[in-house]
C-alpha cells in the first residue's frame, strides 16, 4: 500500500467518524431544540399531531408572557441572590483553608485534611433530615439563610484549591516572606492571584449548583411566591390543569441560558481545570 | 492519597531546630485561616451526621413528641414492602443508568478522539445538560414523552407506529428515566475521559502500530492501561450519584404508576415532608449512606485488580 493510498482511506474514514458524530450530536440537541422550538409557539399549536419545528408564528411575546404567569422574575431575582452568596462564602472558606492544608505547617494536619475528604462522602440526602430540625431551631425555615449557609462549606473547594496552592514554587513564597510579607499577605498577593484559573473553576461549579439545587429549596421554602427559587417554580407548574407548556418552556430555556453562557464562557478552563484538579487522570 | 508529610515532620531536628518558632507561629495562623470551613462543617455536616443517626432511632414527628425506639425504624422499613419496592427500583435505575452511561461517554470519547477537527465544541455541547438545572431539563423531557409529545407526534406521524404512554406504563416509566438521565448526565464522563484520553502519548500509539498492532491491540494495551484511573474515578462517581436520583422522578412519574419508579431519595422525602416522620425519613438516609458507603469500599478493592496506577 502506498502512503498515498493511505492518507485517502484515513479521509475517508475520518469523514465517516464525522459524520457519525454529527448525526449522534443533532438528536442530543433534539430535546433543546424542542424546548426552544415549543417556546416560541402558540398555546394551541403545542400538539400537533405533525411534529412542526415552527408554529405559524414564533412568539417571542411567551418569554414575556412567563413573568406573568408566574412570577419569574421574583424566582430569578432569588436564585441569583442565593448563588451569588453562597458562591461567595465557599469560595473565601475553601480559600483560606486550602491555603492552611497546602502551605502552613501545624500539628494534625494531615488527620483533620483526612477528616475533610471524609465529610464528602456524606450523601446530601442524609443530612437533610437532620439539616431541616437545625433549621427549625435555629429558626430558619423558610429563610434566605437556609438556602445559602448549610451548604456553603464543602470539602470539595478546600481539595480543589490546595491540589491547586501545591503545584506554586514554593520560592515564591518564601521570597515574599523574606521581603516580610506574612501569610495573609502571601496569601492574598501571591497564591490568590496565581490560583485565578483554579478559582474561577469553582467559582462556576459552585454557582451552577446553587442555581440548579431543587430538593433542598423544596423543603426548607414554603413561601414559593416569596422566597422561591428558579427550579422551584418551575416545578410549581407540574399536576397544574393544563399546564401552558409554551410558557414552562419559555421559562425553561431561560432557566438554562446562565449556565450555558457560563460553559461557553470559560470552556477552556474548565477542561484545564478538571486537568489541573486530577479529575481528568487521578 | 499522596499528601506530602514531609513537611509535616521534618527529619534531622538539629538542621531544622530554627524553624521551630515558625512552626508554631504557623500554628496560630491556620487556626484563623481554618476556622470559617471548620465551623461550617462542624455545624452543617459533621453534626447533622449524627444527629441523623440520632433521629433515625426516634419517632420524630415534625412536630410533636419524641419517642425513643431503638432499632425499630429501621426493622419497619426492612419489613414495609414499600420500602423494598423502592430499593429495588433504585438498584434497577443503577444497574441500566451506570453502565450505559459510562459505556456510552468512553464509546464517544474514544470515537472522538484526539485527531478530528471541532472536538472542543463536542466537549462544550455535551457537557451543556450537566451543567443547566435539572428542573428544567427535566420538564423538556417531560414534555417529550407526555402522549401528544415529540416522541408520540414522531412515531405516528412518520413511523405510523402508536407510541406507549412513556410515564404512565410501568414497563415504560424507568427506562424512560434511565434515557433521560443519560442524555443529561454523560457529557460529565465525556469530559474526563476525552481529557485523560488526551494524555495518551501519540509517539506510543504511533510506534505500536508500526510494530503492527491493530486498532483493539492499540486501544487494549496502550490506551486502556494510561485511561483506567479515570474509569475508575468516573465509574465510583457515577454509582454514587445514580443512588441519590430524585429530581428526574420526582418530576416525570412522581414515582408513578403506583411506586414503580419511586427511589430511596424520594422516599426519604415522601417520609420526612408529605408523612412528616423524621424518624423513618432519617432511617432510610442512613440506609443509603450505608449502601454507598458499602459500594465505595468495595470499588476501591476491587480497583486493585484492574487500575495501572504505574504509567
Amino acid at each position: 500500500m502506498t502512503s498515498d493510498t493511505n492518507s485517502a482511506g484515513r479521509k475517508v474514514r475520518s469523514g465517516f467518524s464525522h459524520f457519525f458524530l454529527v448525526i449522534v450530536a443533532i438528536f442530543f440537541m433534539g430535546p433543546l431544540v424542542y424546548a426552544l422550538s415549543t417556546s416560541l409557539k402558540p398555546a394551541d399549536e403545542v400538539f400537533t399531531p405533525t411534529p412542526h419545528l415552527f408554529g405559524s408564528e414564533i412568539r417571542w411575546q411567551n418569554y414575556a408572557d412567563a413573568f406573568t404567569f408566574a412570577p419569574f422574575d421574583r424566582y430569578f431575582l432569588n436564585s441569583l441572590f442565593v448563588a451569588v452568596a453562597g458562591t461567595a462564602v465557599v469560595v473565601v472558606a475553601s480559600s483560606m483553608s486550602a491555603y492552611a492544608f497546602a502551605r502552613l505547617r501545624f500539628r494534625g494536619r494531615e488527620q483533620l485534611f483526612v477528616l475533610f475528604l471524609g465529610t464528602l462522602m456524606v450523601p446530601q440526602e442524609v443530612l437533610i433530615v437532620p439539616m431541616y430540625w437545625l433549621m427549625q431551631s435555629l429558626g430558619w425555615v423558610d429563610s434566605y439563610w437556609a438556602l445559602i449557609l448549610p451548604w456553603a462549606f464543602t470539602a470539595f473547594g478546600t481539595f480543589l484549591l490546595r491540589q491547586f496552592f501545591l503545584t506554586v514554587p514554593a520560592e515564591l513564597e518564601e521570597a515574599a516572606r523574606v521581603d516580610g510579607c506574612g501569610p495573609f499577605g502571601s496569601f492574598l498577593r501571591i497564591m490568590l492571584p496565581l490560583a485565578r484559573p483554579a478559582i474561577a473553576v469553582l467559582t462556576v461549579f459552585t454557582f451552577i449548583s446553587f442555581w440548579g439545587s431543587f430538593l433542598w429549596p423544596l423543603i426548607i421554602i414554603n413561601s414559593v411566591e416569596d422566597k422561591g427559587t428558579v427550579p422551584l417554580g418551575l416545578a410549581q407548574f407540574i399536576g397544574q390543569q393544563g399546564t401552558q407548556w409554551n410558557l414552562m418552556m419559555a421559562a425553561s430555556v431561560m432557566a438554562m441560558l446562565p449556565t450555558v453562557l457560563l460553559v461557553i464562557l470559560l470552556q477552556k478552563h474548565l477542561v484545564r481545570g478538571l486537568l489541573v484538579t486530577g479529575l481528568g487522570g487521578r | 492519597m499522596a499528601t506530602d508529610t514531609t513537611t509535616v515532620a521534618p527529619p534531622g531536628r538539629t538542621v531544622r531546630a530554627g524553624r521551630r518558632p515558625a512552626l508554631r507561629r504557623d500554628g496560630r495562623y491556620a487556626g484563623v485561616f481554618l476556622a470559617p470551613s471548620l465551623g461550617g462543617l462542624a455545624l452543617f455536616t459533621l453534626f447533622p451526621t449524627a444527629m441523623a443517626l440520632a433521629i433515625s432511632l426516634f419517632d420524630w414527628p415534625v412536630f410533636g413528641e419524641r419517642k425513643f425506639l431503638g432499632i425499630e425504624n429501621y426493622s419497619h422499613l426492612l419489613h414495609d414492602p414499600v420500602f423494598r419496592r423502592v430499593v429495588l427500583n433504585t438498584a434497577l435505575f443503577v444497574v441500566l443508568y451506570v453502565p450505559l452511561n459510562v459505556v456510552v461517554s468512553l464509546g464517544l470519547a474514544v470515537w472522538l478522539g484526539p485527531k478530528i477537527k471541532g472536538r472542543q465544541a463536542f466537549r462544550v455541547l455535551f457537557f451543556i445538560p450537566v451543567m443547566t438545572p435539572m428542573v428544567a431539563n427535566v420538564m423538556v423531557w417531560r414534555l417529550l414523552f407526555q402522549p401528544g409529545g415529540l416522541l408520540d407526534a414522531g412515531l405516528q406521524s412518520w413511523f405510523g407506529v402508536d407510541a406507549p404512554n412513556f410515564l404512565g406504563s410501568s414497563d415504560w416509566a424507568m427506562p424512560a428515566i434511565v434515557a433521560m438521565s443519560i442524555w443529561q448526565g454523560f457529557g460529565y464522563n465525556f469530559l474526563v475521559f476525552s481529557a485523560a484520553l488526551d494524555q495518551v502519548p501519540q509517539s506510543q500509539l504511533e510506534s505500536a502500530q508500526i510494530d503492527g498492532a491493530g486498532v483493539f491491540q492499540r486501544f487494549r494495551y496502550v490506551t486502556w492501561p494510561m485511561i483506567t484511573p479515570s474509569i475508575f474515578f468516573a465509574t465510583t462517581m457515577t454509582l454514587i450519584t445514580s443512588f441519590q436520583v430524585f429530581a428526574q422522578p420526582f418530576i416525570l412519574t412522581q414515582g408513578g404508576p403506583g411506586v414503580s419508579t419511586q427511589t430511596l431519595v424520594m422516599f426519604v422525602y415522601n417520609q420526612g415532608w408529605q408523612f412528616l416522620s423524621m424518624g423513618l425519613a432519617s432511617a432510610a438516609g442512613w440506609i443509603l449512606f450505608v449502601i454507598i458507603m458499602g459500594i465505595t469500599a468495595i470499588q476501591f478493592i476491587g480497583q486493585k485488580r484492574w487500575v495501572t496506577y504505574d504509567v
